[in-house]
């Protein structure tokens, strides 16, 4: 065991080099890339709270969805006034128009990608003024 | 027969509790046949009918008033984002002309109205009452509602063409192919979704119409007033009114399916 330090000491560097995304965000106490939604079109207040949409939504989609297509239950939602159908393209992205820089930042960012678009049109997007 | 260990089971006796076993399971069968049947079900349905029970009456005496009409196609493919593939083995059919004889093949009413045999009928999904494409998809993505419309969810579609089998009436299409490579992307319908490659799609009535008190697309579309769309549960509707006055027939009666498309010829 000559090159015991030459070993352990690549090794550790390897290492240290493999792990860098973790030891940095520890350190720094932040991710580098945080994905950051834009709103378009803003302005209406949404069905739900922030914190609810952001870790519901999807659930509240298929909710939508089966209680539209299998239930027949198409009342729109109303909202501080304003009525909401349960619809993606018909409500959701009225506001949210402009998808890559709304949904496609986090699910690209958490590598998800859901098959709505498969099926459902995507709006087509002109420039928007984001904030 | 009293049990201990050396009991033997001989010939005669193992034969005489197999024929046992046998006439109790088709007993059995035959009793649940008689209270379950379909027949019984719908006696049961016809006793107490539903408040809502949408039809179409096509007065083919006004359709064939102008000829190479498809205004109703037309709207219902645009609205629907239906594809026009080429290809016969890939089309997509919603609402489509068909041959009386190819939409009539068991049709033995003798001498019908001259030229009517001769005469391209409007077809697409009967909505029916019994209809045997739900009896048969193993997921549920199809079923009838209550108002009677046959409804598709291609959500819960697996592509298993089942239904196609099953259809009587050839009012179901596969989607081989992505239909977004054959539709024009500036025509198409946002508001509406496309399909995609996998799943299995027909006419529904326009049900996401209907729900908001709308008459379905091609209806609004025929500018002869040849499609009428309504409650026939309803004595007084459009369609009720029709049909007691005018003679009518349907697709392939003698199934049982109950098609809810008149003909009137």
């Amino acid at each position: 065991m000559h090159d015991g330090i030459k070993i352990f000491g690549g090794l550790g560097f390897f290492i240290a080099i493999a792990a860098f995304p973790l030891w940095y965000a520890l350190a720094t106490g932040r991710a580098n890339v945080v994905p950051e939604p834009k709103l378009v079109n803003a302005g209406k207040e949404c069905v739900n709270t922030r914190a609810f949409m952001r870790e519901y939504h999807m659930t509240m989609l298929i909710e939508w969805r089966d209680e539209v297509i299998r239930e027949g239950k198409r009342l729109p939602v109303i909202v501080a006034g304003n009525e909401y159908q349960k619809s993606l393209t018909g409500a959701c992205m009225k506001c949210h128009a402009n998808k890559t820089d709304f949904c496609d930042t986090c699910h690209n960012y958490l590598g998800v990608s859901p098959a709505c678009w498969d099926c459902h049109n995507i709006p087509r997007e002109r420039k928007h003024e984001t904030r | 027969m009293k049990l201990d260990k050396n009991y033997e089971l001989n010939r005669r006796e193992f034969l005489k509790n197999a024929a046992r076993l046998g006439i109790s399971v088709a007993g059995a069968g035959a009793a649940i046949e008689v209270v379950f049947g379909d027949d019984v079900l719908a006696a049961s349905s016809a006793l107490s009918p539903a408040a809502v029970r949408w039809a179409m009456v096509v007065d083919m005496t006004k359709c064939t008033r102008k000829t190479d009409c498809i205004d109703c196609m037309a709207a219902c493919h645009l609205v629907h984002n239906v594809p026009a593939i080429e290809n016969k083995r890939h089309e997509i059919k919603w609402i489509w002309k068909e041959p009386f004889i190819n939409a009539f093949p068991e049709q033995r009413d003798g001498r019908l109205r001259s030229g009517l045999a001769q005469t391209d009928f409007i077809v697409l999904c009967n909505h029916c009452d019994n209809p045997p494409c739900v009896r048969v998809c193993p997921t549920k993505a199809t079923w009838k509602r209550p108002d009677g419309i046959v409804m598709m969810d291609m959500h819960r579609c697996i592509g298993c063409r089942y239904c196609m089998a099953a259809c009587p009436y050839g009012s179901r299409s596969f989607n081989w192919m992505d239909p977004r490579k054959v539709l024009d992307e500036k025509t198409i319908n946002r508001e509406y979704p496309t399909r995609t490659k996998g799943v299995v799609e027909k006419c529904d009535f326009c049900a996401e119409r209907i729900d908001h008190g709308r008459l379905p697309v091609c209806v609004e579309a025929c500018s002869e007033r040849a499609l009428m769309f309504g409650n026939l549960s309803d004595s007084r509707s459009e369609v009720s009114a029709l049909l007691a006055g005018r003679f009518a027939i349907r697709r392939k009666p003698e199934l049982g399916t109950r098609p809810e498309v008149y003909y009137i010829v």
